[in-house]
């Protein structure tokens, strides 16, 4: 009897993800939510610019590569002509929370019938460890050698937090994937994400607190860690926004 | 179909209508504002899409996502719009998408103004997007051709798979004249959008719309693929217009609300027994060469009339190799010439010319 196969919804393509990020997770669970819900044929996904470009590679379903923080306009023009399709956009937190923070509220503003997954690592990954706007107090990165100091280079953005402000969202939450309990979490997010973009609700995100041990200078162990005793400080987890529990 | 009065910026909402455009995605910028204004009714009562977008560069990428699910889209805007989404505009033409955009000049740089100017012709045939791409430019001089050339644009577009811009100023934008929306276009035989992100369950296999090849060798493939492109749009898509060129004295060169003002000013120097001629480039690129490969021995110089402060001239030089001396008279920052100065750069023909 078989126990466990590979989802559907990715490609046979080896990633070039580094070892012991994050990311590699984070699209098995969006796959498998896509082939779960049974619409992988009726999707059409959004690649950005940052660690996660190629992830029109991964993703079995057709896919566009939008420019770097642009993803939500793109998403927007596909669901906009497109309504019946399943439109998600796929982003690290270089490229939604800092180059693309507009499209992003304008796009989850207008409540915009589509499901962002952006996965917050608090670096450029992809360019080498340089910081970004949610990195940490003293975080350092190749761009804050001595430490991200707030007075200077101002605070780490809560996205989740801001965004559940509006009244065109209609879920969002904060989840991390650090922990077998933590990553069967995340997929239930995720999936309840795509069930509301489903059910017509409007703009959903989940925010994903992601490990870069690479850049961070750890082990993947510590990495997990660190969100775990720090990042989670700043960015705590739970849902933010929920219209079925207005 | 009958002939109605139409100011151009509501024409331009009706041909794209008439063209079957699916959807219109904008950011208000004077002077283009009343085609935004005519699409957000119009298109919801044909049953497509219309959004105000939060920025030219969000407007320009839901362009790219609309055409990349296989739409006929358009976008409107003017000079520092159009500034803005250059990065977009090298985006769909890097991943091969058909898309439309309007371009309404306005005085520059920077913030300028926002009287009518041909101040753009640098950044409509140049581009400020990176990379080897073109983009397919016309710049149709009435109301009448402007509709005409929406219409072909959507075509030319698709044909190609690359962005047509049809580039026009405020004055063409703003006055009313009486056309025609139904004139028969040429009949093109288009490819299947075989390209369209729609879901794998609507056609083989996995489509991905992407400008991305970290492959030099891929890219390069890429590129040269493109330039072949670019060679078939050369050979068949330049249009020009030869007025009054049988024995001309001088050789005008004028596009779009200039060229219509020249027509004053040849005809006011015809009773001077000067004989003024015109090449009217409609395709801006591809440029009309060719054309000038037509200039009769009669000619003793060419004259570029533009609304700033020399851009064309580039091309014309270029395209002149050498030949014929060429002068320059041109008013920018909002200025419409009048034909009275044009007549006079005639007559002034030799202070006017260019040495380098």
């Amino acid at each position: 009897m078989i126990k466990y196969q590979k989802t559907k919804g990715l490609t046979d393509k080896n990633t070039h993800y580094c070892p012991g990020c994050t990311h590699g997770i984070l699209h098995k669970l969006v796959a498998e939510v896509l082939e779960e819900l049974n619409v992988l044929d009726n999707t059409v996904g959004v690649a950005s610019v940052g660690c996660s470009v190629y992830a029109y590679d991964y993703f079995n379903c057709d896919m566009q590569q939008a420019a770097h923080g642009r993803a939500c306009a793109v998403a927007t023009g596909i669901k906009r002509t497109l309504p019946d399709r399943v439109v998600f956009t796929y982003q690290g937190d270089g490229d939604l929370a800092s180059i693309g923070i507009g499209e992003t509220i304008h796009a989850a503003n207008r409540g915009e019938n589509i499901t962002v997954i952006f996965a917050n690592n608090a670096i450029y990954g992809m360019t080498g460890g340089q910081m970004a706007p949610t990195s940490l107090q003293g975080q350092k990165t190749t761009t804050s050698l001595s430490g991200r100091d707030y007075f200077t280079q101002g605070y780490p953005i809560r996205v989740s937090e801001m965004l559940s402000q509006l009244q065109g969202p209609s879920y969002i939450e904060r989840v991390s994937l650090t922990t077998p309990l933590q990553i069967r979490k995340a997929k239930a997010a995720i999936k309840k994400a795509f069930m509301y973009q489903l059910e017509g609700k409007g703009f959903s995100m989940i925010e994903v607190l992601s490990s870069c041990p690479v850049n961070w200078g750890v082990t993947p162990q510590e990495a997990l860690k660190w969100i775990d005793d720090t990042m989670t400080k700043v960015y705590p987890l739970g849902v933010f926004k929920d219209v079925n529990h207005e | 179909m009958a002939k109605q009065l139409l100011k151009g910026n509501h024409a331009i909402a009706l041909a794209a209508i008439e063209a079957g455009v699916d959807a219109f995605f904008g950011y208000p910028i004077t002077p283009q504002n009343e085609v935004p204004e005519y699409l957000s009714y119009l298109l919801p009562e044909h049953g497509k899409v219309f959004l105000q977008a939060e920025s030219e560069v969000a407007a320009i990428n839901m362009v790219y996502g609309a055409s990349g699910a296989g739409k006929r889209v358009m976008t409107s805007s003017s000079s520092v719009g159009i500034a803005l989404k250059q990065e977009g505009i090298s985006y769909i033409a890097g991943a091969e998408l058909p898309c439309l955009i309007v371009s309404v000049m306005r005085g520059g740089p920077g913030l300028g103004g926002i009287q009518p100017s041909q101040q753009d012709y640098f950044q409509a045939t140049r581009g400020g997007g990176n990379g080897d791409y073109r983009v397919i430019v016309f710049a149709p001089e009435s109301i009448q051709e402007t509709i005409d050339y929406i219409k072909e644009g959507f075509d030319i577009a698709d044909l190609y798979r690359n962005p047509v811009m049809i580039l026009i100023d405020g004055l063409i934008g703003q006055m009313m004249e009486s056309v025609e929306l139904g004139r028969p276009i040429k009949k093109r035989v288009l490819p299947p959008k075989d390209f369209a992100t729609i879901g794998t369950k609507y056609h083989q296999g996995r489509r991905v719309v992407n400008s991305l090849y970290l492959n030099p060798q891929s890219l390069e493939e890429h590129n040269l693929q493109m330039k072949a492109k670019y060679e078939i749009v050369t050979k068949n898509e330049v249009r020009y217009e030869m007025i009054n060129m049988e024995h001309p004295d001088y050789v005008i060169v004028a596009y779009g609300s200039s060229a219509r003002i020249c027509r004053s000013a040849i005809e006011s120097l015809k009773p001077l027994g000067i004989n003024v001629g015109m090449i009217r480039p409609i395709s801006l690129w591809p440029f009309p060469k060719q054309a000038f490969k037509l200039i009769p021995s009669s000619a003793k110089g060419i004259l570029v009339v533009e609304m700033s402060q020399g851009q064309m001239i580039d091309d014309v030089e270029i395209a002149n190799q050498g030949r014929l001396p060429i002068a320059f008279y041109g008013r920018s920052g909002g200025i419409v010439i009048d034909p009275d100065e044009v007549k006079d750069a005639i007559l002034n023909f030799g202070k006017l010319v260019q040495h380098d």
